[in-house]
């Protein structure tokens, strides 16, 4: 699938695209230096469209903003699709060569009529329309979302139903046109190609396939169990039901990150083991029954990571790590030691050359060579290969070059798992600020003038009618339970739509709010869309 | 200089060199192997032609021009070593030694000595008189320290971060960089990604590490290592070098030449750095 | 296109009424219910040159630039406000502090040479006592009857007393003014008396004559600019009608603020129709199709003139989808600037009249290709102008048959100071100094010093009477007739006191864009007020010869490269620091 491996362009092409549809996602503030391309893009003339239930700071940069209904991605897309069929705007002679499995994706989106669309989304049909013309008459496009994609229950119908437009339109695989995920995390790139995936080994090679997996048995000298894993909420369940005893958690802070995070404590003090390596005291961490302590890894050790241009570049040990901390690698090595095996001593280039060994991707790419460029976007398979700016070129090759047709896959609109109710009646989702990072452990560590802290954002006619004013705290309750929050009028919202950061554990528990219903196809959790309740408090403090 | 490109040769000091179409007489300068003050250029802002430190005389143009934004065209010659020009530089790092405190200019100060820039030779010279500004934890803006090269407006703004939290205001002598009617930089638009003061060529902005550490006489360039890495956080890819002085980060800047960010950065990657010391938010 | 974050300060009824009149329908954002927010780059960059027009209808409103009105315009038009900050900082006309009074008209009173010499202290004393908010400014453009006032109007108009005083030309009647010929004769208010004395004749001959044929006769005729450069004007013409671009613009440069000038002024104010006529001659054969009138805005009289004529020859079709059945668009707009020289340099002008600062772009690229909104652009004086009608109607050889080889036809003379009837004249190329200053009633005193082309020209002394005005004859004679100013001093003038005036002139002027301008006027100015009387050292001629080479040598424009020659000629010719 497009968009699952990494994205497929540059992020000098946006530089020279001539749309850009920036869908469910706040690159201005979660990806600054990325949006300095976009930004080029828009002053070399490109026009922009963003999707997102709120007018974010990067909506702010748009030709047009379309504020959808939170959840209603799939029926957009789906609808945007049938317009273009229906506006005689596919791009015919690139769906007959290239791709598979049309007549069945437009007969799914039949029913997506600009209307129907519409009534689903709360957009107007003639901003649809519009969306859907330009989209398909633009020279080359680039589709780019983030976690207002990905963090739904249903992640990937989200991303396929991106995709399909860019098979209806023949936007991907040339210079210019592309579908982009963001990566929230620096290495989240990096890490699935080198198969952090319960599925995957490095290079995104199956485990369950036999010839794949048989080269690293015999590098390795050992058997690998060919059964995929479980991916994070999946473990969760099965320590619920008692099916995980002991887990091992790597500069992760589940205790503070996952969805519904009240549930996820509960299941990790059940553990009977719970070892954590991180480089900071985390709550997770006060949880553990071993805690190993790492080094920073971007500043304190040598290696390498991947962006998500799905370039690899180097990092390297600037300072030394303090105390007992020591190199993520050095504390595996002994750990290997300890259970019988010598791994030798650790060197970061040693290790490269195997991976580069048995990962296609990644075999031009020598160490020297990263050192030389600054460096190399995979895949690289070839020492004289320069790397590839953007993906799936083949699909314009005569042959296709020997592969399958790329298949579309028709998907449903389903909106959010967690209805509204009278009890519950706002919708609530969740995102980055500009100076903050995830759980806030390391943006923390500076005094930005900027930040706020966590707040409850909801538009001013919602406010008034609780009564509520800028700054006040009041009581935000959702299913799941309840915490105190400061109320801040946001002209980026729709009525009925309130909003919050994650940065803040310590001051707020958002993720108490959150639903832990997740996507069966990837794994993630439903940080976007969760239904609450807000109450005044009265005043307490002088 | 790649086959497909288009070569244009132009004359420096006598000296043939061929440089890419759309090169300018800095760029052949520089390719000519000769070394040219500048002040208001940097290699990834659009030229502002300002400070008037980096003119050469070009044949058939009755004034000096601005080698960093002139475009080369075929058949251009070009002096760089002229009385006129040497007397032109001279000048106008004179003239900006007598009324800005160039303390911390190092470059400015090396050139002005190569020219022999006398900045005392004038009576009682109106200066800057500017207080200096530390309104957070982050930055120091001292315009005592001026020149108003308007590199960090065109940083700020057009050439990367387009955040236009500050610009040149007034006229004359009286122009001055600043927010909208002088407020703070916490109430301005600013966001803190400190890509004005990497551009600054006078320390007349400098992030307050360095500062505090000027203050107890302890900013050592001198004893410091910068190691290029990679950012933690959010998954551009940045490539950060830390300047590192006794085993800590004092300094985050990325490099000029780096397709992914062109020297810029955003505030996690420049200030989020701190938690590698273990300090916290004070 | 920007992160807009605005300060709490907001905009009371009337600075939203009077920004939202200024504005139109304009907005850089439009709001399509709860759902669809439209906005953008390009829609930002389309409406930035209403900024100033938004900054006077604020100015006026408030008596001054207020926070709360600047967020409001601001985020109207998408700007930041540290850009609008930064532009409204730029002018004299805007007040950005929060001085107490600023509530008040503000009576400007003219500082410079030919009316300090003439009662400006006084006056000023006298206002003051009054206790009216004065503010000292530059030249108004009235040097012909000093000291010169201009009432900045606070909720109302602004107004020029003088403009009640009857006016006369002095060579009123006499045939052979070309440029002058209508000017007390014709009904500047009035479209048919405008014809009735031959107008629009000439853009029927245009039309007839086709783009080549005017640009011919231009060519031919041996025009050059009168705005201080003196460029061929058809060598610029011609360019604009060959550059590409799918929009062109025609710029009558119409900031007159060369202190001692005040020709085009009066040729505004009293012949309005002749100046449209031109520029649309300039249209039709150059094929632009947008017209703009930057003036300065220190001249209402001139400012009501024309935006009547506009919309009288609109009206008549004459201007707008087709003109005068041509088939060929036209578009006229008049804007104010707001109280800066250096937005008379035409690429000031061009960045003031988009919205930004009035700081001088670099050429290359010249206007002819990369002008106003970067498009091909014709900028042209007045006066320039004016002659086109002319050597349209009569063809270059009738034109060229007075005047020189080298600088054919008449010029406006700008004459004021001590003379017997100072005021504007025209005279064939080639009439000398004395000529001129004779046919203007002669000196009155004896002659110490003539300025000649304005504070960025030089000073001659009695020994220049037979200089022939000619460009050929000036240049050789190390001197400018610049805007066509002759300013004259007699014995009794304090020239130290106008040096330092000049000094300062710069000094205030000065864009603050480059280094050898920015610094150089200001060191010379410090320098000029501390020799005062006394003798110049040598050290300090050393000095001085030093900075006037820098600034001519490196500045970027016009301003930087003649800052400092007025009082070089000074130096030389003794005026100020002699060895006595
Ligand atoms: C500082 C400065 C001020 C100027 N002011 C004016 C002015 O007020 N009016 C004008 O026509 N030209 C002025 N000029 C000259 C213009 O830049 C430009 O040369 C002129 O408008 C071209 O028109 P012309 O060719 O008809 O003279 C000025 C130039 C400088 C450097
Ligand atoms: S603060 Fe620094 S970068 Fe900005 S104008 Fe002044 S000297 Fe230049
Ligand atoms: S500097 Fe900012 S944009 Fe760049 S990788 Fe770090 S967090 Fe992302
Ligand atoms: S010469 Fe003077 S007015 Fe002209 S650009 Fe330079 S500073 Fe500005
Ligand atoms: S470096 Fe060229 S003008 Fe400043
Ligand atoms: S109006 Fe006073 S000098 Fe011109």
């Amino acid at each position: 699938m497009f968009g699952a491996g990494g994205g497929t362009s540059s992020y000098t092409e946006i530089e020279e695209t001539d749309l850009i549809v920036l869908w469910g996602s706040n690159a201005r503030n979660a990806h600054p230096i990325f949006f300095h391309h976009l930004l080029k893009g828009i002053d070399n003339g490109a026009k922009m469209f963003a999707v997102d239930p709120r007018r974010t700071s990067s909506a702010k940069f748009a030709d047009v903003w379309l504020g959808l209904n939170l959840g209603s991605d799939v029926a957009l897309a789906n609808g945007i699709g049938r317009e273009i069929i229906a506006a005689g705007l596919a791009n015919k002679e690139f769906i007959a060569h290239s791709t598979q499995g049309f007549e069945a994706y437009k007969e799914n989106v039949e029913p997506y009529t600009l209307e129907f669309t519409s009534q689903l989304t709360g957009l107007p049909e003639d901003a649809i329309r519009e969306l859907a013309h330009d989209y398909a008459t633009a020279e080359s496009a680039q589709i780019l979302w983030t976690l207002g994609i990905t963090e739904h229950h249903n992640a990937v119908d989200n991303v396929l139903a991106l995709c399909s437009l860019a098979l209806l339109t023949g936007h991907i695989g040339r210079w210019g046109s592309g579908l982009v995920p963001l990566r929230g995390q620096n290495n989240v790139q990096g890490g699935g190609d080198m198969g952090s995936l319960p599925n995957k080994l490095p290079g995104f090679q199956n485990i369950d396939d036999d010839a794949a997996r048989g080269k690293f048995e015999a590098t390795w000298g050992v058997d690998l169990n060919p059964v995929p894993g479980k991916h994070l909420t999946l473990m969760f369940e099965a320590m619920e039901r008692g099916e995980i005893k002991a887990a091992y958690v790597l500069g992760e802070n589940p205790a503070d990150s996952e969805a519904d995070i009240q549930h996820a404590r509960k299941l990790l003090s059940g553990l009977d083991l719970l070892v954590v390596q991180d480089i900071f005291m985390t709550r997770t961490a006060e949880m553990a029954d071993v805690v190993l302590p790492a080094s920073v890894a971007w500043a304190e050790s040598d290696g390498t990571v991947t962006s998500s241009e799905r370039r690899v570049q180097r990092v390297r040990a600037a300072v030394p790590p303090p105390g007992e901390a020591r190199h993520d690698v050095d504390i595996l090595f002994d750990l290997a030691s300890r259970m019988g095996h010598d791994w030798g001593t650790p060197d970061p280039e040693q290790l490269w050359d195997e991976l580069r060994s048995l990962s296609p991707m990644h075999l031009g790419m020598s160490w020297d060579r990263l050192e030389e460029t600054g460096g190399l976007q995979w895949p690289c398979p070839a020492l004289d290969h320069p790397g590839s700016p953007f993906l799936h070129g083949w699909l314009w090759a005569d042959d296709l070059e020997g592969r399958e047709p790329a298949p579309f896959i028709p998907v449903v609109h389903q909106g959010p798992k967690e209805e509204l109710t009278e009890e519950f009646p706002l919708r609530l989702t969740t995102g980055r600020a500009l100076d903050s990072y995830n759980t806030g452990v390391q943006s923390g560590g500076f005094s930005s003038p900027i930040r706020y802290g966590d707040a409850l954002d909801m538009h001013e006619t919602d406010a008034q009618r609780l009564g509520l004013n800028d700054g006040d705290m009041a009581l935000v309750s959702s299913p799941r339970g309840s915490v105190e929050m400061r109320i801040r009028i946001d002209d980026s919202l729709v009525e009925g739509l309130t909003f919050t950061t994650f940065h803040f554990p310590d001051l707020v528990d958002t993720n108490v709010l959150t639903t832990d219903a997740w996507d069966k196809k990837s794994g993630t959790a439903e940080f976007k869309a969760a239904s609450i309740r807000v109450e005044p408090l009265v005043a307490a403090e002088a | 200089m790649t086959s497909t490109e288009v070569a244009v040769t132009i004359s420096v000091d006598g000296n043939d060199v061929a440089v890419p179409e759309g090169s300018t007489i800095l760029d052949a300068c520089t390719a000519a192997g000769v070394e040219t003050p500048t002040i208001c250029y940097g290699p990834n802002l659009t030229p502002v032609n300002a400070c008037r430190v980096c003119v050469v005389e070009l044949e058939g143009s009755r004034t000096l021009v601005p080698s960093c934004s002139r475009p080369v065209e075929e058949g251009m010659v070009v002096s760089t070593d002229s009385d006129r020009v040497n007397h032109s530089r001279k000048m106008v790092l004179e003239f900006l030694g007598s009324g800005v405190d160039l303390s911390e200019a190092d470059e400015l100060n090396e050139w002005s000595a190569k020219y022999g820039a006398q900045p005392d030779r004038y009576e009682n010279p109106e200066r800057m008189n500017e207080e200096i500004k530390i309104q957070d934890d982050l930055y120091v803006r001292d315009y005592d320290k001026c020149v108003l090269c308007y590199k960090c407006v065109s940083a700020c703004g057009d050439d990367a971060q387009h955040t236009y939290a500050i610009s040149m205001s007034g006229r004359g002598f009286g122009a001055r960089i600043a927010t909208e009617f002088d407020v703070t930089l916490p109430d301005s638009a600013c966001v803190y990604c400190g890509n004005c003061v990497a551009v600054c060529p006078t320390n007349a902005l400098q992030f307050k590490t360095e500062f505090d550490l000027r203050q107890v006489a302890n900013w050592r360039p001198e004893d410091q290592t910068v190691t290029t890495t990679v950012c933690s956080y959010c998954g551009v890819g940045c490539n950060l070098e830390l300047h590192t002085q006794d085993e800590r980060i004092v300094k985050v800047t990325s490099p000029d030449d780096h397709s992914v960010t062109w020297g810029n950065l955003c505030i996690k990657g420049r200030f989020g750095w701190q938690y590698v010391h273990g300090d916290t938010d004070g | 296109m920007a992160d807009l974050h605005f300060t709490d300060a907001i905009a009371n009824d009337g600075e939203r009424n009077a920004i939202d009149l200024a504005l139109g329908e304009n907005s850089a954002l439009t709001i399509e219910g709860e759902r669809i927010v439209r906005g953008g780059a390009s829609r930002r960059r389309g409406l930035r040159h209403l900024l100033l027009p938004a900054l006077h209808a604020l100015q006026k409103e408030s008596g001054w630039i207020s926070p709360g009105g600047l967020n409001y315009l601001s985020e109207v038009l998408q700007v930041p406000p540290a850009e609008s900050y930064g532009v409204a900082s730029f002018y004299e006309m805007f007040r950005v502090d929060t001085e107490p009074g600023h509530d008040d008209d503000v009576v400007h009173v003219c500082i410079d040479p030919a009316c300090r010499i003439d009662g400006a202290d006084d006056l000023i004393a006298s206002l003051e006592a009054e206790g009216k908010h004065v503010h000292r400014s530059p030249c108004l453009g009235q040097c012909e009857r000093p000291p010169a006032v201009f009432i900045q109007g606070r909720k109302r108009p602004d107004v020029v007393p003088a403009d009640d005083d009857a006016f006369v030309l002095p060579q009123a009647g006499d045939d052979s003014l070309r440029l002058l010929q209508r000017i007390g004769v014709v009904d500047p208010t009035s479209l048919d008396s405008y014809r009735e004395h031959g107008g629009y004749e000439a853009l029927t001959k245009a039309l007839e004559l086709g783009a080549d044929g005017v640009l011919a006769a231009i060519s031919d005729s041996g025009l050059s600019g009168r705005g201080g450069a003196a460029f061929p004007t058809g060598i610029k013409w011609t360019a604009v009608r060959d550059a590409d671009g799918d929009q062109k613009h025609i710029v009558a440069n119409c900031d007159e603020s060369e202190p001692g000038t005040f020709k085009d002024r009066m040729v505004m104010e009293h012949d309005p129709f002749a100046l449209i006529e031109a520029m649309t001659i300039a249209a039709v054969t150059t094929g632009a199709t947008n017209g703009w009138i930057y003036i300065r805005g220190e001249y209402p009289q001139a400012t009501g003139r024309l935006e009547n004529a506009i919309m009288a020859s609109r009206d008549a079709g004459l201007l707008g989808e087709d003109v005068a059945g041509s088939g060929k668009e036209f578009h006229l707009e008049v804007r104010r600037g707001a109280g800066a020289y250096i937005c008379g340099e035409e690429t000031a002008l061009f960045n003031s009249l988009e919205g930004f600062r009035g700081e001088p772009r670099n050429k290359p690229p010249f206007p002819t290709t990369n002008g106003l909104f970067d498009q091909p652009t014709v900028i042209n004086n007045p006066e320039t102008l004016l002659n086109v009608l002319p050597i349209v109607l009569d063809g270059a050889a009738a034109y060229r048959s007075i005047g020189t080889e080298r600088s054919p036809g008449t010029r406006l003379f700008c004459v004021s100071g001590r003379v017997g009837a100072p005021g504007l004249y025209e005279h064939a190329f080639g009439a000398t100094l004395g000529e001129i200053i004779e046919a203007a009633g002669g000196a009155s005193g004896e002659v110490q010093a003539v300025l000649l082309g304005g504070a960025a020209g030089s000073f001659v002394t009695s020994d220049s009477m037979d200089l022939p005005l000619t460009l050929e004859a000036t240049r050789e004679a190390g001197t400018t007739l610049g805007s066509g100013v002759v300013m004259v001093f007699n014995t009794d003038d304090d020239m130290a006191d106008i040096c330092q005036r000049i000094a300062e002139f710069f000094k205030n002027e000065s864009c603050g864009q480059c280094v050898p301008c920015r610094v150089g006027a200001i060191r010379q100015h410090e320098m000029i007020v501390a020799i005062g009387h006394k003798p110049m050292p040598d050290e300090k001629r050393v000095l001085h010869e030093d900075m006037v080479q820098v600034m001519a040598d490196a500045s970027i424009c016009g301003l930087g490269h003649t800052a400092a020659s007025a009082i070089k000629s000074a130096l030389a010719l003794g005026l100020i620091g002699a060895n006595q």
